[in-house]
């Protein structure tokens, strides 16, 4: 079932357009990157998501209603950069006024503060809290009365890592129960693992669209190939393969990803020569600058 | 109904802000005082009590009530967009008209909280000297809820102001411009006139309806109707007479309603 459906959207702010036609079509239970460097239209994207800005051409759909309606915001969490609340408030009665609004039971909202380690802290005032534990609050708000999608926008910014393994462990709960998580972020490597597809905004356009190994597919990037050798056949391991000896004994290459299977064959072939070796496939990083300089006409 | 659920967040956040208590404690000391003070002329003049105490604390509350109600609104938009509360409260099934009322009412009911704690205490201080006999609850009651008409018409101003900048400071000092010049300086503006109309065309026809368009005139001439004691405070019910009760409650309602539209036209087009 497509959760969310953006088609061609493009916003406009007077002469300048931010986003310049994205297309994305997103699955039900679907863990979604939505990269992209500083002002590339990831916000912009997710605030017309939530029918906070309108559209300048093209259209959204929210499980199948218009962005901003009541049936997609009910169905919505979301998690703003930066979430800021009123300092006058505790933790305790922020989150029970969002419960009221989205029509959860006020011990949902109870639950979700221990879920997100803020119990102890709940009947203190905001304006006391660290900045991940404000973080905490927009995290426990936006997964209250679990929606059927959930925009994050770098909701790992402020988290230790701790905190942040913990927050992807209910991004994967929510996920396997069906709702649709779009995460925004900076923190390449942890998103890494944790998202089923990546989408990577440049310049306002939408420059990669698929899985990791699809992108790494698309993108031709070289594997890394680091094969340790044994000090007297380091020379000639390093010859044999084309390498580059690095760090006393080892050896560095790179190759195509279809030609992968064939250089591991060689390797294995050099039997006791070898003492180890390590696979590398390009990075998300590496991905990302790829995509992202692509658009930029660099590289 | 998420509107209620805005006026009871609202009412948590007054209730621990300083400003309000402040003003409460204010509008209490003054009505107090106030009332003190008005009791040694009624002997003389032979005015019921509570006539003078509803004068002194209507000129008070031309002064105080706007000033509380200015205060209270003027960061209800542009504050929460600078902080941005305001994109997160629009992605909950909540639409801005339901925002603005939410935060109206609960605002409301705090100028009310503020007003009636005054009221009450001159009230018992009247019962309290002259005996319950002297006590007469009409004038009482028409001073709470045209007070309260009177910040409600100023708190839809702050709304106007908040959602028509950007910057919460720019808020703060246009409200307090917006104060000064209709408590204090439109009515100097008007009395230059007068002096230099000399009792013409602009006297007889123009300056009545210029002040009873004020909210703050309005008030003050529907708390002082009569004569003998509108001499205590200042000589307003001559002009008052022309534009009659009516004209004078039509102005004070239509002051909030028309600045709560407006405020509501502004909050529309803040984008985020």
């Amino acid at each position: 079932m497509t959760a969310l459906a953006i088609s061609n959207v493009v916003k406009r702010y007077g002469a300048t357009e931010t986003v310049c036609g994205v297309s994305l079509e997103v699955e039900a239970g679907q863990r979604v990157a939505l990269l992209g460097h500083n002002g590339a239209g990831k916000t912009t994207l997710m605030k017309m998501v939530l029918g906070l800005t309108p559209v300048s051409a093209g259209s959204i759909e929210v499980l199948g209603s218009q962005p901003g309606s009541r049936t997609a915001r009910t169905a919505t969490g979301f998690l703003p950069e930066n979430a800021a609340f009123h300092g006058a408030l505790t933790g305790r009665e922020q989150l029970h006024h969002f419960a009221r609004l989205k029509s959860v039971a006020l011990s949902a909202a109870d639950d979700m503060l221990t879920r997100v380690g803020l119990a102890a802290a709940a009947d203190r005032r905001i304006r006391t809290y660290s900045k991940g534990m404000r973080q905490r609050v927009g995290l426990a708000q936006a997964l209250l009365g679990r929606p059927q999608i959930a925009l994050l926008d770098e909701p790992t910014s402020g988290l230790d890592p701790v905190s942040r393994h913990e927050f992807y462990d209910i991004v994967d709960e929510l996920a396997q129960s069906g709702t649709t998580v779009l995460i925004s972020s900076h923190a390449l490597t942890e998103l890494e693992t944790r998202c089923d597809r990546i989408a990577i905004l440049s310049a306002g356009q939408l420059v990669a669209d698929g899985d990791l190994a699809g992108l790494r597919k698309a993108a031709r990037l070289p594997v890394r190939f680091n094969v340790t050798a044994t000090m007297e056949m380091a020379d000639s391991v390093a010859a044999h393969l084309q390498g580059k000896r690095v760090n006393g004994h080892s050896v560095a290459l790179t190759c195509q990803e279809n030609e992968k299977i064939e250089l591991l064959g060689r390797i294995a072939a050099l039997g006791q020569a070898i003492t180890d070796f390590d696979v590398e496939p390009p990075s998300l990083e590496e991905l990302y600058r790829h995509y992202s300089a692509i658009d930029r006409g660099g590289l | 109904m998420p509107v209620f659920h805005v006026t009871r967040l609202e009412l948590m956040i007054a209730r621990r802000n300083w400003w309000v208590a402040t003003s409460v404690i204010l509008m209490a000391i003054f009505s107090v005082v106030l009332t003190l003070a008005g009791g040694a002329p009624t002997g003389s003049l032979g005015v019921a009590p509570v006539l003078v105490a509803t004068t002194s604390i209507t000129t008070l509350s031309v002064y105080l009530v706007p000033l509380i109600a200015l205060l209270l609104s003027h960061d209800a938009i542009a504050g929460e967009v600078e902080r941005g509360t305001l994109a997160l409260s629009l992605s909950y099934p909540l639409s801005r008209a339901e925002i603005l009322i939410g935060k109206f009412l609960a605002h409301l009911l705090v100028l009310a909280f503020a007003i009636a704690v005054g009221l009450v205490l001159a009230a018992a201080l009247i019962a309290f000297r002259f005996g319950l006999p002297e006590l007469s609850i009409p004038p009482l009651l028409r001073l709470f809820l045209t007070s309260l008409t009177l910040g409600a018409a100023f708190l839809g101003m702050g709304y106007c102001v908040s959602g028509l900048v950007r910057q919460p400071s720019v808020a703060t000092g246009m409200v307090i411009v917006i104060w000064l010049i209709s408590v204090v300086l439109y009515d100097l503006g008007l009395l230059g006139a007068l002096v230099a109309d000399n009792g013409g065309t602009f006297t007889r026809s123009v300056f009545p309806w210029l002040l009873v368009a004020n909210p703050a005139d309005a008030f003050r001439m529907l708390n002082m109707p009569d004569v003998s004691v509108a001499v205590l405070a200042s000589g307003l019910s001559a002009a008052g007479s022309v534009s009659g009760t009516t004209g004078q409650l039509v102005s004070l309602l239509s002051w909030p309603v028309l600045t709560l539209v407006f405020a509501w036209t502004a909050f529309r087009k803040v984008e985020l």
